[in-house]
């Protein structure tokens, strides 16, 4: 047989997938390795889906998506952040963030071209880049620094093949919000240097400590700025999201999608309308609701000895794990087969995650509380014994 | 302050450090917040929500619970007040409501039987001076009560780890 695809077949699988496997095999895991909300989207958002369904919206919608949707989407941008996108040329409906990274990365990119991430990142961007054509360039931040992206870094990095960086705020798997500072700067160097700028803002809704600023506010001209209904409307099954981006990138991001996608789903596109039609109360409820859980894991992974810089966003805690002796790998494994308590490696999402595991707190108070006494006797037990230190 | 009634509401037996942490205030400040509510009655007490059909022990013991729809002839100077006041009394009655339609008071009662509550309806309630006439609901199967769903449940259908 033909060799297939070299770029794909070098892609080593998900470091999660193991994780996964392991944690499906017992049935008294806690699991801190869940990327998604544990509510279930609400009832009024679900109920609009059922109805869509009923009354037979079972066809194709546009290809940039449901007119009505687009619109509602700028206008909350608007609202929120005070970008100014038009929503007939300016914004499109993906089938979640996934396919509007994707989409993005393949407008922007020529073979060869150049992509900076700062890591740790999402697992996904570094693939991406590379199916795309394009290579990724790994750029580190340090926990030290709360995961600030230093655009001196990101410069240093730059060649005559840079395209753009990559990079979302907040952060998976760090929970870290990147700085207003931080922003300008990265902003002025990608004017400097032209480069785009592709801002994941999937957890654009919950950041906890600061408001949310939205890349589009900042450099509208060379933004392409990601975005969906996943985290914050617990929407993670219906596969929604949206680029917005400067009309040249959102008129090619179309092209691609109406040829490979067609269109987001007709369905979850109505359930998304009602999710920005009505009050906000569900989507405040649920923030607040982590909110309160972040500050009661993090202050018990502190109180159980592993330092943990402060996450300002998304639903994860990103500690070191550095006084355990051990690698990342290593502890997340032994604290699963030891204590059943599943957490994800930061070295699954680049170097830099290396010393620390990503905890996620979208899972009900009384697991976490006994999640982090689990951790608490595997830390203090003779958990090295198995792999022979 | 009001963000930790709300908490206890939902879930009493959060603890006054749990609070602290989850509204980022000092505990002894939560704990001498939590005590002036318990003394000013703003905190009535504390409860278990059960729920009693999924209790399986003894079904003699079953509790049965109906609502009660009392018209009433109110009287000057009390409106409806003294024979509300009266109704809710009773150790039968778990709540009295005064409500706007057709009739002026709805009421839960609960009985061991429907025998029991159908008695209590018609020999001490019906009786009541002005209780112009009562129309009784039995309830037959509770599906949500004060904000718990009882009858949909919704597993955890997120894989174990996720990207």
């Amino acid at each position: 047989m033909k060799p297939l695809n070299d770029v794909i077949a070098a892609c080593p699988p998900s470091g999660i997938r193991k994780f996964f496997d392991i944690a499906a095999e017992r049935d008294d895991v806690i699991s801190l390795g869940v990327g998604e909300p544990d509510f279930v989207t609400p009832w009024r958002v679900r109920e609009a889906g059922i109805y869509a369904l009923e009354h037979g919206y079972t066809t194709y919608t546009s290809n940039a998506g449901l007119p009505k949707l687009r619109e509602l989407i700028c206008a909350d941008l608007n609202k929120r952040y005070g970008a100014e996108y038009s929503w007939t040329d300016e914004c499109l409906i993906t089938t979640g963030v996934s396919e509007g990274l994707d989409l993005a990365l393949r407008v922007l990119l020529n073979p060869g071209d150049e992509v900076i991430v700062p890591e740790p990142c999402y697992v996904a961007y570094e693939p991406c880049i590379a199916f795309a054509g394009g290579v990724p360039v790994r750029v580190p931040t340090r926990w030290e620094d709360g995961f600030a992206v230093d655009a001196a870094v990101v410069e240093a990095a730059v060649t005559p093949r840079t395209k753009a960086v990559l990079f979302g705020s907040p952060a998976n798997p760090t929970g870290a919000v990147q700085p207003r500072a931080s922003l300008e700067a990265l902003v002025r160097l990608a004017e400097r240097r032209d480069l785009y700028l592709v801002s994941d803002e999937i957890y654009d809704r919950l950041t906890y400590d600061t408001a949310h600023i939205c890349l589009g506010t900042l450099a509208p001209d060379r933004t392409v700025l990601l975005g969906g209904f996943s985290k914050a409307h617990a929407m993670t099954g219906w596969r929604v999201g949206y680029i917005c981006a400067p009309r040249a990138v959102a008129e090619l991001c179309v092209r691609v999608h109406q040829y490979t996608m067609l269109c987001a789903p007709h369905v979850s596109q109505m359930a998304a309308v009602e999710a920005l039609s009505g009050p906000d109360d569900d989507v405040t409820a649920m923030v607040a609701d982590y909110d309160r859980r972040r500050r009661v894991f993090v202050k018990g992974l502190r109180e159980i000895g592993l330092e943990c810089p402060e996450p300002g966003g998304a639903f994860y805690a990103f500690p070191s794990i550095r006084s355990s002796g051990m690698d990342s790998a290593t502890f997340a494994e032994e604290l699963l087969h030891a204590e059943g308590v599943a957490v994800v490696p930061g070295s699954v999402f680049g170097p830099s995650g290396e010393g620390h595991v990503r905890c996620s707190y979208a899972t009900a108070l009384p697991l976490l509380e006994e999640a982090l006494t689990r951790m608490d006797r595997f830390l203090r037990s003779d958990h090295r014994g198995s792999d022979g230190q | 302050m009001r963000q930790i009634l709300e908490l206890l509401e939902r879930d009493a037996t959060l603890t006054p450090e749990t609070l602290a942490t989850m509204t980022d205030q000092p505990v002894e400040e939560v704990r001498a917040q939590i005590a002036a509510w318990e003394r000013s009655g703003a905190i009535r007490r504390y409860r278990a929500v059960v729920d009693w059909d999924a209790v399986d022990d003894d079904p003699t013991r079953e509790t049965v619970t109906a609502f009660i729809d009392v018209s009433i002839t109110p009287a000057r100077g009390v409106g409806f007040d003294d024979v509300a006041g009266r109704i809710a009394r009773f150790d039968e009655v778990r709540s009295v409501y005064l409500v706007s339609g057709s009739q002026d008071l709805r009421c839960t009662v609960t009985g061991p039987t429907i025998r029991a509550v159908s008695d209590f309806v018609s020999q001490k309630l019906s009786t009541i001076d002005r209780v112009r006439s009562t129309a009784t609901h039995f309830v037959l199967k509770t599906y949500k009560r004060d904000g718990d769903a009882f009858r949909t449940d919704e597993p955890d259908h997120r894989l174990p780890v996720t990207p």
